[in-house]
């Protein structure tokens, strides 16, 4: 399996439909029935996605796993660390206190302050238990993509 | 069926055949007997069915070898009468008579066969391009126009010979074996319908041309539009026709030379082409692909092709069907199966199969000069 | 005035069990047909707006939009049909032309469905593809006649000559004209680079050579038009070809106008034409009134392209398309493209789409027939054009005498398109038929791309697969040789105009 590295965005391409968002929350609350976990309100989590819009122009932006991540360096209790295997930035909810360093320095903006939790950070990690993110996967026009260390693009075959 | 109507069956469709062919050039324009194609083909008894057969021969008739040859049949009453009015108005009849037979128990539709020796009258001769054009123009209108009558052999000291039956009843029909020539091919046709019209048996022949194939040509609808655009009326329905013709078209009209003709004919593959080496030859190749589209033969054949110098085996671009040459001495021998060399030449110098699209050519020798065979050994 | 009824041709049934309300339908639709009703905080749809794209339906999630034609129906009647009533109603209220959008959609005779294939079967062997090659290589262009010897100078470069003035098809399947203001660029780039990926051309319409295009220029026949917009000698020495349009299946005789608001900066650009001007291409070419001033056009343009290229003609088909074709070849064009009536369009009159020209069936036909009849049919290359939506219609259209076919419905119902007939609308929710910055980022060139190429591949498989059935392994055997078709359920004066057989008859 080919590591991804982070997510691209095709600002261009993105049609505004907001769908990344709701494979994301799908996916992270373990759900496998969209309709039912909206509608019996089972969302366990919410999106790692920061959708931005401004006139025609809009696109999702996730955590960019930044090889010098400020947030590494901010988290004063070791929730937010560096995944040796995949080299992704992670969040450990157990350890976080909420003391909201990580989004304050996050350059990108891409960390959020959970709502369904207390005192608890949100981010994208790349859907660590799959092999291809799941707002990747149901983009409807490709404007986000992944890609791997040498910056290639990961397609799924 | 009745006569009539299995003649128009012939006239109107075309009729599928399986076949088998023969053809044997002497390359030195010696001439021999034609025993030897009547025992080749007969070999090949089980590639017809009895519906027709043929046979054609070169320089058979030395004494008339600058003299237009047309073998025509009749099947109505009256008709001869006007085809010879036809004719008289534009030829001078050098000779004229019934073309000999023997009566053979197990023929029937027996026409009236006639042959004419012909020189063109001095009116025409001063305003035509050339007197082969004036010949094929002659053939198309007695065919086309003269319901009860058919030319089926028209060159120069060459002749065909065919009718409905076995290989070896049309040969003792014809005495085959009396004829002299130096160059002969043959054909045993297996049509998928009864026919009885005896014009639809092969050799099919137009000028010195004569052609036997076998096969099915799947581009037939395109290659007759084709020669239709070109002023050549397809009479008969079948493949052999179109084919003969295309050759007249590129080798005599458009004088392309034999290999180029192959090029049309049975086209490289594009693949094939791309792989040429030799730049010049590799332009060609697909020039005339280009330009000759509507002349490609698809589907699968295999065909003997023959003039007064040179004869041409041929095979589809996959060899979907059988062709094998052979070689002694100055003789070279092609067939659709090698039992039919084997048995008139039983241990050959050389035996091989051509490839698929790639011609056998065999000019003869000291013969270069189309339709004009003066010298003979 | 009283309001109208609004009877709406849709019906949105959304079905609230499914519906998650994430708004996505909300935030797409084009014509604002969705909408989240802040008062019962349900999402909710206004059906009058709906137009039967089908993007939102495509879109939902969770599969809770179903769009369906309006069960509505009034008094049944033969000739009173309900489409002819509403016309008439729009047109009492608003005093203007119907316009409406792609090809016509009336049902008339189809004669693709009225013709068969032949198939090899013991006389001759069929191929298979898979195992033997099978060759749809074709070239478009003027050919000569014969080879002959005494007339060509057998040195190569007269054969280099002639050569170069002839397109290279691998697949006798190119794209039609639409221009870049008729669809968007991001469409425009997705069609242009599957035909270089494909070994196609693609046509750039009455629309110019947009600058981002200039890579797939030498896939392009670019076209000339009566507007004349964005030509220029530069546009016309980058292209492989020229066509000059004379008319267009969806509305012959009718001349073309993009509305000043659709004239962006870009494509202002590209037409050259000042931004938000309307771009009005005349009813016919105001310097072609004749036979013979196409001829001088078409000389003008090989003067200018220094007889490099092809240079064609357009024309729709209509009732005297073979004298008109035939004239056509005598002026000098290499290939003639015939659109027949079910040809598509951004924007046409609905009563000139709907009855105006003859099916492109007939018209290859008697083309192919008529420039046979006058032994002038090596000259010209024939490309048909006008509603191929198989590629079994391809391969007839090829045995019909056609030299290549043009797609232009086809290829944009690859790239999303639904063909709900609105493109005139410039609201095209699948961001083709549309200049709306909004809209156009829909359409990603690089899926667009792939899926046009995907459709080449497929119908030339199975082109190869109909082919190699026959017994041929080369499409030009096929090409003309009507012998393969026969027809069924047509009367004599169809088939003789046609030039086939009936089913039954053998050879």
């Amino acid at each position: 399996m080919v590591k991804p590295k982070r997510i691209i965005i095709k600002e261009e391409y993105c049609i505004g439909c907001r769908l990344c968002e709701i494979y994301c929350v799908t996916k992270h609350s373990c759900a496998k029935e969209i309709i039912k976990m909206y509608k019996e309100k089972k969302i366990a989590s919410e999106s790692g996605i920061c959708f931005e819009e401004k006139g025609s122009i809009s696109f999702a932006i996730q955590c960019r796993h930044c090889d010098d991540a400020p947030c590494l360096e901010a988290c004063i209790t070791g929730a937010m660390f560096r995944d040796k295997d995949t080299g992704r930035v992670l969040h450990n909810k157990e350890k976080c206190v909420g003391c909201w360093m990580c989004v304050m320095v996050c350059p990108v903006g891409v960390v959020k302050i959970s709502q369904s939790e207390k005192r608890v950070a949100s981010k994208c990690d790349l859907c660590i238990d799959r092999e291809f993110p799941a707002c990747v996967e149901n983009c409807p026009n490709e404007a986000i993509y992944v890609v791997d260390y040498e910056g290639k693009k990961i397609t799924k075959e | 069926m009745e006569y009539e109507q299995l003649k128009l069956i012939e006239k109107s469709v075309k009729i599928p055949s399986g076949c088998g062919v023969a053809g044997i050039v002497n390359k030195n324009a010696n001439r021999f007997s034609g025993e030897m194609i009547v025992s080749s083909i007969c070999m090949m008894k089980d590639r017809g069915n009895g519906l027709g057969a043929g046979y054609a021969g070169y320089g058979i008739y030395p004494e008339f070898s600058d003299k237009w040859c047309l073998h025509v049949m009749y099947d109505k009453t009256g008709e001869k009468e006007k085809v010879e009015e036809f004719l008289e108005a534009r030829f001078n009849i050098v000779e004229q008579e019934p073309i000999p037979v023997r009566k053979v128990k197990s023929l029937s539709f027996i026409p009236v066969l006639h042959r004419y020796f012909l020189d063109i009258k001095n009116k025409f001769s001063d305003n035509l391009t050339s007197e082969e054009d004036f010949i094929l123009e002659t053939v198309m209108k007695i065919n086309r126009n003269f319901d009860g009558a058919c030319v089926f052999s028209s060159g120069k000291n060459m002749g065909i010979f065919k009718g409905v039956g076995h290989p070896d009843e049309i040969a003792e029909f014809y005495n085959i074996h009396n004829y002299k020539g130096y160059t002969w091919i043959a054909h045993n046709r297996f049509p998928t319908n009864t026919v009885g019209w005896w014009g639809g048996a092969h050799p099919f022949g137009i000028l010195d041309w004569a052609c036997v194939h076998n096969g099915e040509i799947s581009s037939y609808g395109i290659n007759r539009r084709y020669l239709e655009n070109a002023g050549y009326y397809c009479t008969f329905y079948t493949d052999t026709e179109v084919i003969t013709y295309l050759f007249d078209l590129l080798c005599r009209r458009h004088k392309l030379n034999f290999e180029m003709c192959s090029y049309v004919l049975a086209s490289p593959f594009w693949e094939e082409i791309e792989r040429e080496t030799d730049v010049k030859k590799k332009k060609l190749m697909k020039f005339l692909r280009i330009i000759y589209a509507s002349a490609m033969l698809n589907g699968p054949f295999a065909i003997i092709v023959a003039n007064s110098s040179v004869l041409i085996g041929m095979n589809d671009r996959l060899k979907l069907r059988p062709l094998v040459a052979a070689s002694k001495d100055d003789f070279v021998f092609v067939a659709s199966e090698e039992s039919a060399i084997r048995k008139i030449c039983p241990h050959p110098e050389r035996v091989w199969m051509p490839e698929a699209g790639k011609p056998i050519i065999v000019h003869l020798q000291e013969n270069k000069n189309y339709g004009e065979i003066k010298k003979y050994k | 005035m009283a309001k109208s009824k609004n009877i709406s041709d849709f019906v949105i049934e959304r079905d609230q069990n499914r519906c998650i309300k994430c708004h996505a339908c909300v935030r797409v639709c084009a014509n604002d047909v969705h909408f989240k009703d802040d008062a019962t905080s349900e999402v909710a749809s206004d059906d009058s707006k709906c137009v039967g794209c089908h993007f939102c339906e495509d879109l939902c999630p969770t599969g809770a939009l179903v769009i369906r034609k309006n069960p509505s129906e009034t008094r049944e009647n033969a000739h009173w049909k309900k489409e002819y009533i509403y016309r008439i109603v729009r047109q009492a209220e608003t005093g203007g032309i119907v316009l409406t959008g792609m090809g016509c959609d009336r049902p008339y005779k189809n004669y693709f469905d009225h013709i068969l294939l032949n198939a090899a079967q013991v006389t001759n062997p069929s191929i298979d593809p898979l195992r033997e090659p099978m060759e749809l290589k074709t070239f478009i262009g003027r050919k000569i006649d014969a080879v002959n010897l005494d007339d060509l100078n057998w040195k190569t470069t007269s054969i280099d000559e002639i050569m170069s003035g002839l397109l290279e098809l691998e697949v006798p399947i190119m794209f039609s004209a639409m221009s870049f203001g008729s669809i968007s660029l991001n469409a425009c780039k997705a069609i242009a680079e599957a035909a270089k990926l494909c070994g196609t051309y693609w046509n750039t319409g009455e629309g110019g050579l947009h600058q981002s295009l200039y890579p797939y220029a030498d896939r392009a026949i670019v076209q000339i038009a009566s507007g004349r917009f964005g030509v220029s000698s530069e546009y016309l020495s980058r292209a492989a070809a020229v066509e000059i349009k004379i008319g267009q299946g969806a509305k012959p005789g009718i001349g073309g106008h993009l509305p000043g608001e659709k004239v962006s900066q870009e494509i202002s650009l590209t037409r050259m034409i000042p931004q938000g001007s309307d771009a009005i291409s005349p009813a016919p070419h105001h310097d072609i009134y004749s036979i013979e001033d196409l001829r001088q056009l078409i000389f003008a343009i090989k003067e200018t392209v220094d007889y490099k290229k092809p240079v064609g003609v357009k024309i729709a088909a209509v009732h005297n398309v073979a004298p008109i074709a035939s004239g056509i070849v005598r002026a000098g064009a290499d290939f003639i493209t015939i659109d027949g009536v079910r040809g598509g369009t951004g924007a046409a009159p609905v009563v000139i789409r709907d009855n105006v020209g003859i099916p492109i069936e007939i018209a290859i036909a008697v083309v192919d027939q008529r420039l046979r009849d006058e032994g002038i049919r090596n000259q010209i290359s024939i490309v048909a054009a006008g509603g191929f939506r198989t590629s079994s219609d391809i391969i007839k259209a090829i045995t019909l005498g056609a030299d290549a076919v043009y797609i232009g419905t086809s290829a944009l119902i690859a790239l999303g398109c639904h063909v709900c007939q609105k493109c005139y609308t410039g609201k095209c929710n699948w961001g083709i038929a549309t200049q709306d910055p909004y809209l156009t980022r829909r359409l990603n060139p690089e899926i667009g791309t792939k899926r046009l190429c995907n459709l080449l591949r497929a119908w030339s498989l199975e082109m190869k697969e109909m082919l190699g059935g026959m017994g041929i392994n080369a499409i030009e055997s096929l090409r003309g040789n009507r012998e393969q078709l026969r027809g069924i359920d047509l009367s004599e004066i169809e088939l003789k105009i046609l030039g086939i057989k009936h089913a039954g008859e053998s050879w």
